[in-house]
């Protein structure tokens, strides 16, 4: 590749020889990207093969350790957002940074300097829509926008600071089929204006429909440059997993017959049959999905961000409902939510209470705090929680005891009828090595005890560890796979597994 | 050090801050104002723990109705409702016993019968009127901190019309009801002053709220709710609406009891001005008593003598009563800041370094 001070205006940005390390993880390891004028150009990656690090340099959020960077030609230094902002380099986050209560225009004009005039931000804005044929009232409430026109209201931000080189970090993830169709369409007509495009995605199929060029990060390298007109689904999956899985598939036993012969020789704890599930604000993000899961066995789900576990999730725990279809599963279902400190612990009140917080719902008359307080004591010593007692407040104990309590109380038996049955989520985020072992040690345990296990990580390598066998949900449809990374890497990228072609 | 040990010193700690705040603030306040320090401590102190005559009739009365609307602060603040309108509730509580008393002869029915109805009215009334707060909260989520606040003067006019109009004693002269005949007021306390029976209510409701918090499952989900609404619904299956909801209304209830004992025990009519700020103490007595229903006890008697003392010191010292009001703003500040303190030096270790996230 070429140097990066080698002035080509046309190429809109490069980014060179990029190494960034947090801590012990090295992020990134010379890294490289090279987009070009009036393109969309597709980063492709697993999670955590450094696609969001590297556009964060990008964007000036991250100083590299070591690199070099060019934009429209010119070798740049970004130390802040600001920087790449300046320089015509917009970026369209994941979660969005918008002020509900405020209008569109308001929104768009939060970023200005100098003197407020709305209604030549309004003027601009509806100059905007006119020149790029996007849609968009900006004097309507951001609140009552959809999350399509949200994300729009987020690009008119970086369009209206004269963005020439736009990025997204997984556009589509939060949007429903029509919208992505239509998004994609407005980023080709844009690029096609001299402008330049990168999307960060999971998807092969995107990738494959609309870039021109595509680069493919894995484990912090750049491994593969190709242009899209040459890119194929098998060659860009192989590039992501790693070309050691490439050869493995020859002889291979079709994933569901191996998962149904398991799965039938189990107590069926969870059942589900055409279920289909939605999100809070209705969005079906699940679509006909039917397994069983057995007492007795991990089975790991995974899927990249927006695919609808989240919901698959908490549909199993019992914590949203079943739109259409049926799902069965035990009244009592343990939920480790990823989110911790938000949704399963009241942060400030001692262990013991924490411990009562399961079925505090439907418990009636008065709580017996001796007899929970044995039982939190008890859940301590076997989990192995260190606290100085149970009535210190769980605040005051390491994130790995935190977790540690709150596996110990969601798999506690005593409140559960027959089966025991336990829904994680991300249940090592955050925790050093030695809190992971522990875990992981108690998730095996609850198995071979008899629990049905269901683990959700977005590490794929953890589902692969612990699990016998994977459900994975891509776009709302759910796959059984075996444990193969290979296999389960190609659904999750909703790519056909060899075994299906 | 041992949890109970640590316990017994964080008490130690509030205890001190309140002393020297009190003892510090005014004797400060006095010498800045220019009036003899001695002389006025001296008036503050007779004139709220100088006698047992002193410290049931002046301190004690005031401190029933602190109790029980710090009661139904501390319960509203626990469950995560920051209701600021036990004054309007307060009001209407007392509108409501007031109509009763006044509306059923005391000849007819037995006299027990006939209280029990009007202290139930009050309960009624303060619930109905944190219930238009609740609602505006659970349907449209409307601020109870706004919305309380307005219903406190809503009641305050409401009250004003009542006693010009349907409530208005017989000669329509005075702005004020007719006074409750004598047979319905609340019985003295033998041995007590003018203490009244309130007393009784108020421990026993204050009493009662603090075992709910401590004991009951319902209590729990109450401090679950407050503590944090998702993890009470996630991992607890607790309807936070309805429990946000009920405790609202509890509140309400609470401080609108207050009023009704307030007409029944001291006042014997309703007339415009029959609180003066109850409902808004009962936050600073609800916050000293860092929210539990058995401290505010004794932080209702605090407050009760500080302003029965500083009664005193006007009438004897000739030192403005608004100088209390200070020393009790001075006081709330030292207690907040010792409990700041405190749970600044609580955060745990960060012993884990959390990696960044590639998405």
């Amino acid at each position: 590749m070429t140097e990066p001070s080698g002035g080509d205006e046309r190429i809109a940005l490069v980014l060179q020889g990029i190494d960034k390390r947090y801590g012990a993880t090295q992020a990134l390891r010379s890294a490289s990207l090279r987009v070009r004028a009036g393109t969309v150009h597709a980063l492709l990656g697993e999670n955590g093969a450094g696609k969001s690090t590297l556009m964060r340099i990008a964007y000036g959020m991250e100083r590299p350790d070591a690199g070099a960077i060019a934009v429209h030609g010119a070798k740049v230094r970004l130390n802040s957002p600001a920087n790449a902002i300046a320089l015509g380099i917009g970026m369209v986050h994941q979660h969005f940074t918008l002020v509900p209560v405020m209008t569109v225009a308001e929104n768009v004009a939060l970023g200005g300097h100098g003197m407020l005039d709305l209604s030549r931000t309004i003027s601009e804005l509806h100059e905007l829509s006119a020149r790029t044929g996007f849609s968009l009232d900006p004097e309507v409430q951001v609140e009552r926008l959809s999350v399509a026109a949200q994300q729009r209201v987020e690009i008119a931000k970086a369009l209206m600071r004269r963005a020439r080189l736009l990025v997204l970090d997984e556009p589509t993830a939060v949007l429903p089929p029509s919208e992505s169709t239509e998004l994609l369409r407005w980023l080709r007509s844009f690029a096609d204006q001299g402008n330049a495009v990168v999307l960060i995605t999971h998807k092969l199929g995107e990738a494959l429909s609309i870039a021109d060029d595509v680069t493919v990060l894995r484990r912090g390298r750049t491994v593969l440059v190709v242009a899209g007109k040459d890119a194929t689904a098998a060659a860009l999956t192989d590039a992501m997993l790693g070309a050691a899985s490439a050869g493995e598939q020859v002889g291979k036993t079709p994933a569901t017959d191996r998962v149904e012969s398991r799965a039938s020789s189990r107590i069926p704890v969870f059942r589900a049959e055409q279920a289909t599930l939605a999100d809070t604000s209705g969005m079906v993000r699940v679509r006909d999905a039917s397994f069983v899961i057995g007492a007795g066995e991990i089975v790991g789900v995974a899927g990249v961000e927006g695919g609808g576990q989240r919901e698959l999730l908490r549909a199993l725990a019992g914590r949203l409902p079943v739109v259409t279809g049926v799902l069965e599963r035990p009244d009592m279902v343990g939920f480790v939510p990823e989110d911790r400190h938000r949704d399963a612990v009241l942060l400030d009140r001692p262990l013991v209470e924490n411990v009562a917080l399961r079925g505090a719902g439907t418990r009636r008359g008065l709580i017996e705090w001796n007899t929970i307080g044995a039982r939190t004591e008890s859940l301590m010593r076997t989990f192995d929680v260190r606290a100085p007692g149970p009535r210190a407040p769980i605040r005051t104990l390491s994130g790995g005891n935190q977790q540690k309590l709150v596996l110990a109380r969601e798999l506690d038996a005593d409140d559960m009828t027959s089966t025991a049955a336990i829904v994680v989520e991300n249940p090592t985020r955050g925790l050093d090595v030695r809190a992971t072992a522990e875990v992981h040690a108690r998730l095996r345990a609850a198995r071979d005890a008899g629990a049905a296990v269901v683990l959700y990580s977005s590490d794929i390598d953890e589902v692969l560890l612990l699990a016998s066998r994977v459900l994975v949900v891509y776009a709302g449809t759910v796959r059984e796979a075996p444990i193969d990374r290979d296999v389960v890497g190609r659904l999750m990228l909703g790519a056909e597994t060899h075994a299906e072609r | 050090m041992s949890a109970a040990m640590r316990e017994a010193y964080r008490e130690l700690a509030v205890v001190a801050a309140v002393v020297v705040a009190i003892g510090g603030a005014a004797a400060l306040l006095l010498l800045a104002m220019g009036f003899p320090i001695a002389g006025g401590l001296t008036a503050l102190w007779t004139g709220s723990f100088g006698s047992w005559y002193v410290f049931t009739s002046a301190s004690l009365v005031r401190a029933v109705p602190l109790m029980l609307t710090g009661a139904a602060v501390a319960l509203a603040f626990r469950g995560g409702v920051l209701n600021i309108g036990g004054e309007g509730q307060l009001l209407v509580g007392a509108a409501a016993a007031a109509a009763v008393a006044l509306a059923m002869p005391s000849a007819t029915v037995t006299v027990p019968l006939v209280i029990a109805a009007a202290l139930l009215a009050a309960a009624l009334g303060g619930a109905l009127w944190a219930s238009v707060a609740a609602y505006l909260r659970a349907r449209y989520g409307v601020l109870e901190v706004i919305s309380t606040i307005m219903l406190n003067f809503v009641a305050l006019h409401l009250v004003s019309y009542l006693v010009r109009g349907p409530l208005q004693e017989p000669t329509h002269v005075y702005p004020q009801s007719a006074t409750i005949v004598d047979a319905l007021h609340l019985p003295r306390l033998p041995g007590a002053g003018r203490l009244h029976s309130g007393f009784v209510v108020a421990l026993t409701v204050a009493v009662a709220a603090g075992w709910m918090l401590r004991r009951t499952a319902a209590g729990f989900r109450l401090v679950a709710a407050g503590e944090n609404p998702a993890a009470a619904t996630s991992a607890g299956g607790i309807d936070v609406r309805v429990t946000t909801a009920r405790v609202f209304l509890l509140s309400g209830a609470l401080a609108g009891l207050a009023g009704g004992v307030e007409v029944l025990g001291v006042t014997f009519a309703l007339y415009e001005n029959i609180s003066p700020g109850y409902g808004y103490t009962a936050i600073a007595v609800a916050l000293l008593a860092r929210l539990d229903p058995w401290r505010v006890v004794a932080t209702a008697v605090l407050f009760g003598a500080l302003e029965a003392g500083a009664g005193a010191m006007q009438r004897d010292a000739g030192v403005p009563s608004t100088l209390v009001s200070v020393i009790e703003a001075a006081l709330i500040l030292a207690v907040v800041a010792t409990q700041s303190f405190r749970s600044r030096r609580q955060r745990p270790d960060v012993g884990e370094h959390v990696q960044p996230v590639d998405a």
